[in-house]
């Protein structure tokens, strides 16, 4: 039977973590992804034993996230925009030291302390690497409610898959909004040991070290040229994305997360007008779906890519379209949303108008 | 307290000779190394106050026969490889995080003994957020403080514990209090909270203090089942290298410097006597 509820994104997301059978969630309070924390302060650890606790600051979260996952558990943090700045030091090394885990970033405006308003100027902290050293984490990025449960445990099964930390960007208007949500079934939380988890070491293996430090160079490079193949094979298998309506498309939207969905709309109503818009909506930022995108830019006249920002997926677009079509953007900043009528009017302008 | 007879040139000579005696009956040996102690060459300069400590504990977790129940946490400082010289599950941890880690493994493993092995400037200076709301917290985990007063793994700078007029090489002329702050006493400052429930201050710069040492860090194993709140134990230790001392004289100053600043004994013990 399926179990419908009507939950704001954060709540969905927070509902999720529960069923998905999470052993720990540390973090911080920040608008606006406050009540991740609170709904699981008052729901958690009655139902399933699932241990919560807020931490004194993100650097405290984050470590402590770092600690947890070292005993393969299935641990998450979830923050915004200026507490994930504070966390890229812990990101890193467990990024280093392969610890699967779950992040949440609900975006806001910035920089700076910014606006507690929606945004997506954390694209390139999330999927170019926001702390220090070569890594990459995989960026999963709702446009739904639906999805900010959905990514949750599916979020869970790469990060153990890949033994690599999960990364969720969305934002303060999806994690504040309401929507219908089909809940998935309680998962048992079960422990697994797992052979490189430091669970206390018994007589029958050697003992674990979780650690990110290798003095020697030619070492540090061999961890490096292991991640690196890590992540190749990720970029081969884990690539989402979403195509509305782009195989009888003359030009092209890419947008993620919920401006795609306003995309979606402004689509709608250039078709109503005889122009033929598709829209391209990146589900997983790392990988990024170059491939796709650069089999439509043999279709396509020209593509506009709009975002809640000065312009940062748009680099990976023109990477995959590399030359063979325009690639306009247009991007509001500072936690402003943009409307169907006004991206409608940008895409008549700086495509239609110009291929005319 | 005078200690200094303990740790005389003549009494280290004495001990080095008899390394060079020849091999005894296995039944007549009194002193070899630890289960846990992994037999291979530490990095810790000679006469460093850390590669003691790392005996120690692992003495006492062969003691408690509690190998497989054990989980530490060494963060960046010179201590950073103690997970290749300990002979149980560990993580290493960014600079001033260890105690957020150890709560972390603590928490999603209630059973296991967790301890956080941390230097002065780790925990003390860049790590005191931590520090002091991880010990507020009460997490049953055990603190090791190893207070040498400077940053030894980057080279001899100065630490939040380094003393009044004392030389490193960012207070070349000596810390100036005026400008630079008065060395911090952390382990008096944390027993002051609710959640601390055994805090102490040993050093192990004489056979006597080792002895005593050991005996307080299976107090705060022993303890940690309790589940009664954190043990802290500060050791006040060396760093011959950047003090730019002999073994020998970084011990005697240490005991005529570092102590009288730093004095030992228990700062905080349970009510009951722990029971
Ligand atoms: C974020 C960060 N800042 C600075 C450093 C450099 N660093 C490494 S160890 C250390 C100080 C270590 O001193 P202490 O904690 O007293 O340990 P000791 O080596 O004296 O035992 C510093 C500053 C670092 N690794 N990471
Ligand atoms: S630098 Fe100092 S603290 Fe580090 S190993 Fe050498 S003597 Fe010990
Ligand atoms: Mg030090």
């Amino acid at each position: 039977m399926k179990e419908l509820k009507l939950m704001k994104g954060n709540e969905a997301l927070a509902e999720a973590a529960i069923r998905a059978g999470c052993d720990a969630y540390f973090g911080y309070p920040i608008t606006p992804q406050s009540e991740v924390l609170e709904y699981l302060s008052r729901e958690a650890n009655a139902r399933t034993g699932m241990v919560v606790l807020q931490a004194e600051s993100e650097i405290a979260s984050i470590n402590m996230v770092y600690g947890a996952a070292g005993t393969g558990k299935k641990i998450m943090t979830s923050s915004s925009s200026p507490g994930m700045s504070l966390m890229q030091e812990g990101i890193s090394y467990i990024a280093c030291a392969e610890l699967p885990c779950l992040l949440v970033n609900v975006n806001r405006g910035g920089p700076g302390l910014g606006t507690i308003q929606p945004g997506q100027g954390d694209y390139f902290q999330s999927v170019k690497g926001g702390g220090h050293g070569d890594y990459k984490l995989i960026v999963l990025a709702p446009a739904t409610v639906q999805e900010m449960s959905d990514f949750v445990k599916e979020g869970f099964e790469l990060a153990f898959k890949y033994r690599n930390p999960v990364l969720i960007l969305t934002d303060g208007a999806l994690g504040q909004m309401m929507e219908k949500v089909e809940l998935f079934p309680q998962q048992e939380r079960k422990f697994e040991e797992l052979d490189w988890a430091i669970t206390g070491k018994p007589e029958s293996r050697p003992k674990n070290a979780i650690t990110s430090l290798h003095l020697k160079a030619e070492k540090m490079e061999e961890i490096n040229i292991h991640l690196q193949k890590k992540y190749r094979e990720i970029e081969k298998n884990e690539i989402r994305y979403e195509a509305i309506d782009c195989d009888d498309a003359d030009y092209i939207i890419t947008a993620y997360g919920l401006v795609a969905r306003i995309c979606t709309k402004a689509a709608q109503l250039a078709r109503k007008k005889g122009i033929k818009v598709g829209v391209l909506r990146p589900i997983s930022l790392f990988p990024f779906p170059y491939d796709v995108i650069n089999k439509y830019a043999d279709k396509v006249t020209s593509i506009l890519d709009v975002e809640m920002n000065a312009g940062q997926m748009v680099e990976d677009v023109r990477l995959a379209v590399n030359g063979k079509v325009p690639v306009e953007f247009y991007g509001r900043m500072g936690g402003v949303v943009p409307d169907p009528e006004e991206i409608l009017k940008v895409l008549e302008e700086k495509l239609v108008g110009v291929a005319v | 307290m005078n200690e200094r007879a303990l740790i005389d040139d003549e009494h280290y000579e004495h001990t080095l000779r008899a390394e060079h005696t020849e091999i005894i009956d296995r039944e007549n040996i009194v002193y070899e190394k630890p289960g846990t102690l992994i037999d291979i060459d530490m990095h810790y300069c000679p006469g460093c106050g850390h590669g003691v400590v790392h005996r120690l504990i692992a003495e006492v977790i062969d003691e408690m026969e509690i190998q497989s129940e054990v989980i530490g946490v060494a963060p960046v400082g010179c201590s950073v490889l103690a997970y290749n010289y300990l002979n149980i599950d560990m993580s290493e941890a960014a600079h001033g995080r260890a105690s957020a880690a150890a709560t972390g493994i603590k928490r999603v493993m209630p059973e296991k003994y967790v301890f956080s092995y941390q230097g002065d400037g780790d925990l003390a200076a860049i790590g005191t957020g931590e520090t002091i709301h991880t010990c507020n917290r009460g997490e049953n985990i055990l603190f090791l403080f190893i207070n040498n007063g400077i940053y030894g793994m980057t080279g001899g700078q100065m630490a939040p514990t380094t003393l009044e007029g004392m030389k490193s090489t960012t207070s070349p002329f000596g810390r100036d209090v005026a400008t630079m702050g008065a060395p911090l006493k952390i382990t008096e400052l944390i027993a002051q909270l609710p959640g601390t429930y055994y805090v102490t201050r040993q050093s192990v710069h004489t056979a006597n203090n080792v002895r005593k040492a050991k005996k307080a860090i299976r107090k705060g194993f022993e303890y940690q089942k309790l589940n009664k709140g954190t043990c802290f134990i500060e050791i006040v230790s060396n760093c011959p290298s950047n003090w730019k001392m002999t073994p020998i004289e970084s011990n005697h100053w240490l005991n005529d410097n570092m102590l009288p600043f730093y004095p030992l004994g228990d700062i905080k013990v349970p009510k009951n006597g722990g029971k």
